[in-house]
């Protein structure tokens, strides 16, 4: 080491030069607080850089294959055919629909439908022009922020806003529907709030894809806040290309008694990075995390939880499964923290990984940390591959060696998928999941 | 809780360290702080080969380079190592040939913590080598072991009559370039124990090694190699115990076991340094690398009970490196008042086969904060590795805290790895059907924790479980309430 400072990365300096040279452009311009806001995240962006090698939050992270992707918004959606947008509904699955390309909110692609009453959705650009002030609680820079954060905030192009008033029941899910098209060298930096009064209930799907095999990343931000006794469902679905790397954080408050449930399949993407932190505020606040990763190839998955059980009486259930093919690594990290005081807090976190070939790699940090007595915590974690006994079982009942192999493996992942409360969503993965793990053969009579 | 049994508690509590007493001895040291010049006063003073000084400078220079690590669940002032001594030795005039030529004050010292040294009064078959501060100042039974061929005596002597051995196998599983506290040993480390076993030679006793720091700002910086040659057998105990002072003291000693093919190596530690006060005034803080290398069909079992020092950051750790290898770790941890421990180990799966079991049970009481830290690393090579842990713990009172922190990393589908933790309390119902047995409510606490600690226990060689329990119960009752 040179006693010299060092030069800074480029594409830090490019980022930052970018966002002097854009900002008067960003949503919102001219709004003091958000001005601030941007400033502010820039600044943490520059003080904080990228995680750098030896970050123990990034230890399984390739941050350089993520830097070098990482790129300024675009100016404006690029053109996306409305054939893509329609492969993407889940059949039999009545939703109001948003979409979103390259970062922008696409009205002529979306299909919002009659919202019932108390219920607001809207892009987060053309709320910051008309409602600024109902938004600005919810746009903050997270304690600890790191750089792909301060980014997000710093560069927010768009998103989308959900509002749910007091005891309104959104019933028809809400499928917020991300794109890319063959755009190159454009990040999109998008972030969604979703806030949900007291006794309000939601649901929301998040579907990823790539038109195009952009070899580009997204940085998301979702902020998710549940009054007492609300409920959300949260389906996170990352189907993308793949060339497209995935930065998404999602921070969820929870006040007493509510209830949030978050769904998140990976299925496509070079790189995907997850992250989701819950806060447990209020008694009897439930959580429910649960996972699924299956890839193959030179794909890598890095999913990290932190639920933090601030009061007394909350519950937590976590359970994320891989399966890993090819070259593929995947990794968790979750963490549960029980506060002080935090007292009959049950919380469990459980993390399988099944490993399918030679070079594939599974790293698993399932982690607690504990500051009161009265508390039922347990945490599990395991690696393997296929079970002997369970295939040599199959085959004597007559079924060959590959498909008993599969069959396995899907009973593993469908483990989680089967925790879905929405039956067209849970039925259309499970059918994805046969395709590629039966590459093509008819096993609908077995399955 | 009825108030007698929270009187009782509160006595308890207030027991004293029972170890934490002062020899008035006459030391040798070296002034404060670290420099090139110091290490070469501690290497002048031992009469050290050349190879032996290059290689402590060079880690010296490669300790400059380092920055002490911040990852751990523990908190501290920084240390400043400038202000440490980093050598005190008992002045002796010569160096004794018996026991009868030894300060009978140190001798007195040991009687007094319960280690005997006068052969007679042996407790059947343990062989012990003393470490006073700095050096080693008595080692029993050599001639007895020498007829079987093994090498017992302090380090510092096997510099001298077995240099060949010593360079052969220093730093060969602990590199001075490991970390921080590793290198800073092997640049100061001033004596400790050495173990060689021949080929095919069960060793036909324990081989204790017992710790005691007494000088006042001092570092202990001892460092210990057990080499067991192909399908010998070795169990190694180790205790330690430092006086009561309201400073902090630094231990960072480095452990390197070597298990050639066949051969197996027990280690066992009953730890109990100075904990510091119930203010969290005082104690050692013990920073320790401890790691085992085996080859092909060894095996290196590591037992531990720490109950002692106000922080631990101790990883003892098995690289699994010849096919068929197999590593253990069993561990009790117990943080009472401030202490802090940040400790587990890592298994690290490089040959074929190779299984690895972790038990880990750790308790916290009043404000102590407890974390196991692991890591189960299974190369690509590691084809059918095996690994279980299982890490629980136990909390008792609602200041303190429990922590997990596993790290799994798995590249061989054929591995199979398991993690598994719980979290408990000592519950009202369990101690009220002990109670209604007739037991105290000490007793009744002690039951339970000791149930808690079976698993671990039992890998214990008899006497040192007995101790152990003992220790434990010294440290926690009283911490219910």
């Amino acid at each position: 080491m040179s006693a010299q400072p060092q030069p800074r990365p480029d594409p830090a300096e490019r980022l930052a030069a970018a966002f002097r040279e854009r900002r008067a452009r960003l949503p919102g311009a001219g709004l003091a607080w958000l001005e601030a806001l941007r400033e502010q995240a820039l600044e943490r962006f520059r003080a904080a850089g990228l995680p750098a090698r030896g970050d123990e939050d990034w230890k399984y992270t390739d941050v350089r294959a993520l830097a070098r992707r990482l790129a300024p918004p675009a100016a404006g959606p690029g053109p996306v055919a409305e054939d893509a947008v329609r492969a993407l509904a889940f059949e039999g699955l009545e939703a109001h629909r948003i979409v979103l390309v390259d970062g922008f909110l696409v009205p002529g692609l979306s299909a919002l439908g009659a919202l019932p009453e108390g219920v607001t959705v809207m892009g987060l650009a053309e709320a910051l022009a008309r409602e600024p002030q109902a938004l600005a609680p919810w746009l903050r820079l997270p304690e600890g922020a790191d750089g792909f954060t301060a980014l997000n905030l710093a560069f927010m192009t768009d998103g989308v806003w959900l509002r749910v008033a007091d005891g309104v029941a959104l019933e028809r899910p809400l499928q917020i529907v991300h794109l890319r098209s063959a755009a190159p060298e454009a990040g999109a930096h998008l972030r969604h709030v979703l806030t949900l009064g007291a006794g309000a209930r939601a649901t929301v799907i998040e579907t990823h894809a790539a038109t195009a095999e952009a070899d580009v990343l997204d940085n998301l931000g979702c902020t998710v806040a549940l009054a007492a006794g609300a409920a959300l469902d949260h389906y996170v679905v990352r189907e993308s290309g793949a060339g497209l790397c995935h930065v998404g954080r999602i921070d969820v408050r929870q006040e007493a008694g509510s209830r949030y449930v978050s769904h998140n399949v990976t299925l496509g993407g070079r790189l995907t990075r997850s992250a989701i932190q819950v806060e447990l505020a209020g008694e009897g606040a439930e959580t429910h995390l649960y996972g699924a990763y299956v890839v193959g190839g030179r794909q890598q998955v890095d999913n990290h939880t932190r639920i933090e059980h601030r009061t007394a009486g909350a519950v937590s259930r976590e359970l994320y499964k891989g399966v890993l093919d090819g070259r593929a690594r995947g990794a968790f990290t979750g963490r549960v923290v029980v506060h002080p005081g935090a007292q009959r807090t049950d919380a469990e976190q459980a993390n399988h990984n099944l490993l399918l070939s030679e070079d594939a790699e599974a790293d698993s940090r399932p982690q607690l940390e504990i500051y009161a007595d009265d508390v039922k915590c347990s945490h599990g974690s395991t690696v393997g591959e296929l079970d002997e006994t369970s295939l040599f079982y199959l085959r004597s009942r007559g079924i060959d060696a590959e498909l008993a192999r599969s069959l396995l493996v899907y009973a593993f992942a469908s483990d989680v998928l089967e925790r879905m409360a929405l039956e067209p969503v849970r039925v259309q993965l499970e059918r994805r999941l046969t395709a590629v793990l039966l590459a093509g053969r008819e096993a609908e009579g077995v399955i | 809780m009825s108030s007698r049994s929270q009187q009782n508690i509160d006595a308890l509590l207030k027991r004293r360290y029972e170890a934490g007493f002062v020899t008035e001895v006459e030391e040798e040291t070296v002034p404060p702080g670290l420099n090139e010049d110091i290490i070469r006063l501690i290497s002048a003073k031992k009469e050290e080969p050349e190879f032996l000084l290059e290689w402590r400078l060079k880690a010296y220079r490669h300790w400059l380079t380092m920055r002490e690590p911040r990852w751990a669940h523990v908190r501290y002032e920084p240390i400043d190592y400038q202000a440490i001594r980093y050598y005190a030795a008992p002045k002796q005039k010569e160096r004794p040939k018996s026991l009868e030529e030894v300060d009978p004050k140190l001798l007195e010292t040991y009687e007094k913590l319960g280690i005997p040294l006068r052969e007679q009064e042996r407790l059947a078959g343990v062989a012990v080598d003393a470490v006073f501060d700095s050096v080693s100042v008595a080692t029993t039974f050599k001639e007895k072991l020498a007829e079987h061929g093994v090498i017992f005596c302090s380090f510092s002597e096997a510099v001298r009559e077995h240099p060949d051995l010593v360079e052969k196998y220093l730093g060969s599983v602990v590199p001075y370039t490991d970390n921080f506290f590793a290198a800073l040993n092997s640049a100061v480390f001033s004596d400790g124990s050495f173990v060689y076993v021949p080929p095919g030679v069960r060793c036909p006793m324990e081989l204790s090694t017992y710790f005691r720091i007494n000088a006042a700002n001092t570092g202990q910086f001892e460092r210990t190699l057990i080499v067991a040659d192909e399908g010998s057998y070795v169990s190694y105990l180790e205790g330690c115990t430092a006086p009561m002072r309201d400073e902090n003291q630094l231990h960072a000693a480095v452990v390197e076991l070597v298990a050639l093919k066949g051969a197996e190596i027990k280690y066992s530690t009953v730890q109990n340094w100075y904990p510091g006060d119930e203010e969290g005034r005082g104690g050692i803080y013990n920073f320790v690398t401890k790691r085992g290398l085996c080859a092909e069909d060894a095996k290196i079992s590591w037992t531990q009970v720490e109950t002692g020092s106000a922080i631990t950051w101790k990883y003892p750790s098995v690289i699994l490196e010849g096919d068929n290898s197999v590593g253990e770790f069993y561990s009790v941890a117990l943080t009472n008042n401030r202490q802090q421990a940040d400790t587990g180990t890592k298994m690290v799966h490089i040959g074929k086969n190779t299984r690895s079991t972790i038990i880990s049970k750790g308790i916290s009481a009043g404000r102590g904060q407890n974390a196991y830290r692991g890591l189960v690393r299974v190369a690509k090579s590691a084809e059918g590795a095996r690994n279980y842990t299982q890490c629980d713990s136990l909390l008792i009172g609602d200041r303190c805290g429990a922590h997990t922190f596993p790290y799994i990393e798995v590249r061989n589908r054929t591995a199979q790895v398991e993690h598994e933790a719980t979290t408990s309390k000592i519950s009202e119902d369990q101690l009220f059907y002990l109670m209604q047995r007739g037991l105290s409510a000490e007793d009744a606490v002690s039951m339970i924790v000791n149930g808690f600690c079976k698993e671990v226990f039992k890998e214990l060689p008899m006497e040192f479980a007995v101790e152990a329990q003992k220790l434990l119960g010294v440290s926690l009752e009283g911490a219910v309430g």
